[in-house]
């Protein structure tokens, strides 16, 4: 069906002799997105995109009065949470928003996984979305320590001490994150560089690949889905599922502003290096399932220190998660590679939640 | 013929010249940037406190039996220990987890870490929980109402 050009003002024309916006219309009217049953999870992608523009523009906001420095950062945001009008608000939105984000990322990895979005030929959409959920990762870490608390000040020690394990390389990786031996304010400035100029370069550019390779591809129709001729339909992207997508981002915002305001970002006490960790400290809740299983393995295990083993076993599941792609090739109905895949995402949800509800639930000091 | 045909050669052989040359500035301007950059992440070494003595500013009688203190040991923390027999003992306090610091409770007479839950006892060793390795254990002198701890050997 040929698509009749609506009529256009004179700016548009204008405009368009210079820099080709039919061009760009076309490639917008292009991508057509699959109804079936699983459509909903579609909507996951978008939203911790749109997360994360609010990442940006609350981070940016958030540099005017932040002092990335040992002895003023905890005041600085002291500072903010109490003296800038609204101050309260940006920090809040911004630690709510990097929660929410990867909360909105970690269910369109899942639902990416469980439906084996990856085949061909999105192999590199895949790799490019495991580089994004790394990079978020590292976002969360790093911004965590720029308070300066004390959870911020502990929760860094342990994490750059995980590196330390390996053997060989362990200890210059370590002195690499850390920016000296310790965790001092080198560290502090360090981790504000990478989280405020490193990880938002990389970021854009492999973000920038990401959804290029979507709407190259367009989404995927899971194998599951498309079977009989009902669930064969699709529906043009824009501005049909854009539209859909924006109901989307305006609950995502209702739910971020609602949690900012009731319950807004706590800031604890200053870092003191020369003070015990305190009782209940906790990671982020995406690191807890992580942090409880380093927790609960014993000192060795079969002659091997148990935190080694622990670390190995993070570092396996990482991998096989990235190689996905090429360990269940043609996902396809029924296949036992895809079958295993799908058990894989199922297994490792299942021990996420279990070890992550321990980590809340079990007495900190048994 | 004859005369192309050198020609020919000769013109791969200035061909191969320049991609190898080329290539070679290239990989020597890749290098030029990546050598200091690298070093310039890398942290420099900044001279450790290397401390094996340090008197402390608690008096013995400060400290409660059966109680715990955290001091400075150079750079590092260290804890200074009161036994529930008055006797004082000083450990390393990082754990040898993954590097938290330990404190003293007295409800259980452990060295104990709060991050993941490890146990040392009075000696130091690592009696419960996950950490692989006993605490470097100190030793504490008395001298004249000071306490002085001594890295051992």
């Amino acid at each position: 069906m040929e698509y009749e050009s609506p009529k256009r003002g004179k700016l548009w024309l204008w405009l368009d002799e210079r820099i080709g916006l039919s061009d760009l219309a076309k490639v917008a009217k292009k991508k057509e997105v699959p109804i079936h049953r699983h459509t909903f999870w579609y909507y996951f992608g978008g939203m911790t995109l749109f997360l994360f523009m609010i990442q940006v523009a609350t981070g940016i906001l958030l540099l005017l009065y932040y002092r990335p420095s040992a002895g003023e950062a905890f005041e600085s945001i002291q500072f903010i949470m109490t003296e800038v009008e609204f101050g309260w608000l940006v920090r809040s939105l911004h630690s709510w928003s990097a929660n929410l984000m990867i909360f909105a990322m970690f269910v369109h990895l899942f639902s990416a996984l469980l439906l084996h979005a990856y085949r061909r030929p999105r192999e590199m959409t895949w790799l490019s979305g495991s580089g994004l959920m790394g990079l978020s990762l590292g976002f969360g870490f790093t911004g965590y320590l720029l308070p300066w608390n004390e959870l911020a000040y502990f929760a860094t020690r342990v994490g750059t001490e995980i590196p330390g394990i390996l053997p060989v390389i362990g200890p210059f990786l370590r002195r690499l994150l850390r920016g000296g031996e310790d965790v001092t304010g080198a560290t502090l400035t360090r981790f504000y560089g990478i989280h405020v100029a490193i990880l938002p370069a990389i970021a854009t550019v492999i973000l920038g690949l990401h959804l290029f390779l979507v709407q190259k591809h367009g989404m995927s129709r899971p194998p599951s889905a498309g079977k009989n001729h009902d669930e064969q339909k699709s529906m043009p992207f824009f501005p049909n599922f854009f539209l859909r997508d924006l109901v989307g981002w305006l609950c995502a915002l209702g739910l971020l502003a609602a949690l900012a305001a009731y319950y807004p970002a706590e800031l604890g006490r200053k870092a003191d290096p020369f003070q015990p960790a305190p009782i209940g400290i906790k990671p982020e809740w995406y690191f807890m399932a992580m942090f409880q299983t380093l927790k609960l393995l014993p000192s060795h295990i079969l002659g091997v220190e148990g935190e080694f083993l622990g670390v190995l076993g993070f570092g396996l599941v990482g991998v096989i998660l990235i190689a996905m792609p090429f360990l269940d090739r043609q996902a396809v109905q029924g296949k036992i590679s895809s079958r295993l895949a799908a058990g894989f995402g199922l297994a490792l949800i299942v021990y996420s939640v279990m070890l992550t509800y321990l980590g809340y639930t079990m007495s900190p000091t048994k | 013929m004859a005369n192309d045909e050198t020609s020919l050669a000769l013109d791969r052989g200035r061909r191969k010249f320049l991609n190898w040359f080329l290539s070679t500035t290239a990989g020597a301007f890749f290098i030029s940037v990546a050598y200091p950059l690298s070093r310039y992440l890398i942290p420099p070494v900044v001279e450790e406190s290397t401390a094996g003595t340090v008197t402390l500013s608690i008096k013995p009688n400060d400290l409660k039996a059966n109680t715990g203190q955290i001091f400075r040991f150079g750079s590092v923390p260290a804890i200074l220990v009161k036994d529930t027999h008055g006797e004082l003992k000083a450990f390393s306090a990082v754990c040898t987890h993954l590097a938290c610091i330990v404190q003293y409770r007295s409800d259980i007479n452990h060295i104990w870490c709060a991050c993941h839950n490890g146990h040392f006892d009075l000696n130091g060793r690592n009696v419960e929980g996950p950490p692989p390795k006993p605490l470097e254990q100190f030793v504490v002198n008395v001298r004249a109402e000071q306490i002085v701890v001594n890295k051992r050997g």
